[in-house]
């Protein structure tokens, strides 16, 4: 009987990572039979299935294309063990803001996601940890309450459950629709953060590409560990932004992955390949050990 | 009364002659003694801050400090912190709780600093970390957002037991230009984009993000800085009291955000 459901719930998480492969950012293009994906940066023509293999890496140049959030769970868990919390859990258009319903419901339909952020429980290389990943198709990542709420949630459960917790984020910020309550979610996040931390909780951060405005000012800046993705835009500030204010050009890789590390923000920049063993890694160092101490 | 639109308001919260955090000091305080730096690499003007003396008792008072000209904006940057200003509060705030002393913000500024050297040291982390410290410090804590609060920026100094606004004062996710800017290409939407943020004082009571709001003499605090000098106070200390009364600071105000926003769960038909 257990069985049955975790087989359904693996079979679901399967089909939602293909259908987010399939579906993905990466630019098509078919030649003969063969479906081939372009790389943005290089601009080499990789097959599909190639880049599926490489976890969509460029073989060529080492670009991370954007992935979804259930196809970034699928590298990371082991078979079997996620378990996603809150699916359902969405927000009001608290500010009836004009054409935000619709625009909500394209994004599901384009996605097949409830909001920005999945979470879920699951076993990374055995060991048991809540993870919170975000996906940069849904409205740019942005973060409106249920995001908010999430994220919250996803704290609390890892707090009370005490167990670890490892966030993705992919963000263009806060969301613009929901006004000041989306500005909130910043302080919410970051309330519930500080208390996990207080508490003992291990949190890991991993940015991703891109990472910008109301959630790198909150929850993604928190980490016990912070890890990043190679060539991701990390900031506060948008680059348009910043440009405009200060009139001049920015110099090449500022506010990218490598630019972070060097200015001390980041612990370690990790390749998408590398992931799941540098994760595993962070949860056996900080594994506590049943009342057993260093003498 | 004469209503404003929400535009107008924004160009009220914005007008020069509007009474800033050294104003409300000066007017509330006795006693101030500035402190300065955030003891890592600089002192930014932009936040105001130090110890004085409320009503006799000492307290921690820091806020988002703009100019009254050219020349003082310059030097302020137009109140627009980098990561040293949150850096400095948050070292300010601390102290409040070593000292036990109540905290008390004044917000008033476009936002924090979107500069190159301002994220090359961390303006992100730099807001995080306020937020994070902010939510779990064990003394009250009274913001009042006197002008414009724009973004993380003004976030990064009022999360607050209590949180009053002037009756004119505007309180946003982002600037309404910047708003513009980012949903239809156009900062010269600004107009458009105020009617429709709910960023009115008004507006973020009835949607629970702030608590009270602060009357305003007819066309704005700048016609009778006296006036609202003692009607801040008043809304100040009435407030103050009431957090000491609740008492459980950290709890009650991290019970305050945690319920910012409502929710459909699933479970609900709707």
């Amino acid at each position: 009987m257990i069985d049955s459901f975790r087989q359904r719930r693996e079979r679901m998480i399967q089909l939602k990572a293909r259908r987010e492969g399939k579906e993905s950012d990466v630019p098509r293009k078919h030649i003969g039979k063969a479906v081939f994906g372009k790389c943005p940066d290089c601009g080499a023509m990789v097959p599909k299935t190639e880049l599926a293999r490489t976890l969509y890496v460029c073989p060529k140049c080492g670009y991370h294309h954007p992935v979804g959030a259930y196809l970034r769970l699928s590298m990371l868990l082991d078979s079997k063990s996620f378990r996603e919390l809150d699916e359902k859990l969405s927000a009001p258009n608290a500010l009836k803001f004009p054409g935000y319903d619709d625009k909500l419901q394209a994004a599901r339909k384009s996605t097949g996601l409830t909001e920005g952020v999945v979470t879920a429980r699951g076993k990374l290389d055995g060991r048991m940890a809540v993870f919170a990943v975000m996906d940069s198709r849904f409205l740019m990542g942005s973060m409106g309450v249920a995001v908010g709420e999430k994220v919250t949630r996803a704290v609390e459960y890892a707090d009370r459950a005490k167990l670890p917790l490892i966030i993705f984020t992919a963000s263009g910020g806060a969301r613009m629709q929901e006004g000041i309550l989306s500005l909130m979610q910043m302080a919410k996040t970051s309330a519930a953060l500080a208390r996990f931390s207080r508490n003992g909780g291990l949190y890991i951060s991993v940015f991703t590409h891109p990472t910008t405005g109301g959630v790198t000012a909150s929850f993604a800046s928190l980490g016990d560990v912070t890890l990043a993705e190679p060539g991701a835009l990390i900031g506060f500030a948008g680059p348009r932004v910043i440009e405009q204010t200060i009139g001049q050009t920015l110099p090449e890789g500022f506010q990218r992955s490598e630019y972070l590390e060097e200015h001390g923000f980041v612990d370690q920049i990790v390749p998408r390949g590398q992931m799941r063993e540098t994760l595993s890694l962070l949860l056996q160092l900080h594994e506590k050990r049943g009342g057993e101490e260093h003498g | 009364m004469a209503e404003y639109t929400p535009g107008q308001k924004v160009a009220i919260a914005r007008h020069a002659g509007r009474p800033g955090t050294a104003d409300y000091i000066s007017a509330l305080f006795t006693g101030f003694f500035a402190q300065k730096g955030d003891r890592q690499c600089r002192e930014d003007p932009a936040i105001l801050g130090g110890v004085a003396l409320y009503k006799g008792r000492p307290v921690t008072v820091l806020g988002h400090r703009k100019g009254k000209d050219l020349q003082e904006n310059m030097t302020y940057n137009f109140g627009m912190p980098g990561p040293e200003g949150y850096r400095k509060a948050q070292r300010l705030m601390r102290q409040a709780e070593k000292f036990r002393r109540p905290v008390i913000t004044f917000v008033d500024t476009p936002g924090a600093y979107p500069g190159l050297e301002a994220e090359a040291r961390g303006q992100g982390e730099a807001i995080a970390s306020t937020l994070a410290m902010m939510s779990g410090l064990d003394v009250p804590v009274v913001t009042i957002v006197i002008g414009e609060g724009g973004s993380g920026g003004a976030l990064a100094l009022a999360v607050a037991n209590r949180v009053l606004m002037l009756e004119h004062a505007v309180y946003s996710v982002l600037s309404p230009e910047g708003f513009a800017s980012i949903l239809w290409k156009d900062s010269g939407k600004a107009d458009q984009a105020a009617e429709v943020m709910k960023l009115t004082a008004q507006d973020l009571v009835a949607l629970g993000a702030a608590d009270e709001v602060i009357p305003e003499p007819p066309g704005g605090a700048h016609e009778n800085p006296q006036a609202v000098f003692v009607a801040v106070d008043r809304a100040l200390s009435r407030a103050l009291d009431r957090v000491v009364r609740e008492g459980d600071f950290a709890q009650k105000r991290y019970e305050k955000f945690r319920g910012m926003g409502s929710l459909y769960t699933g479970r609900d038909k709707s």
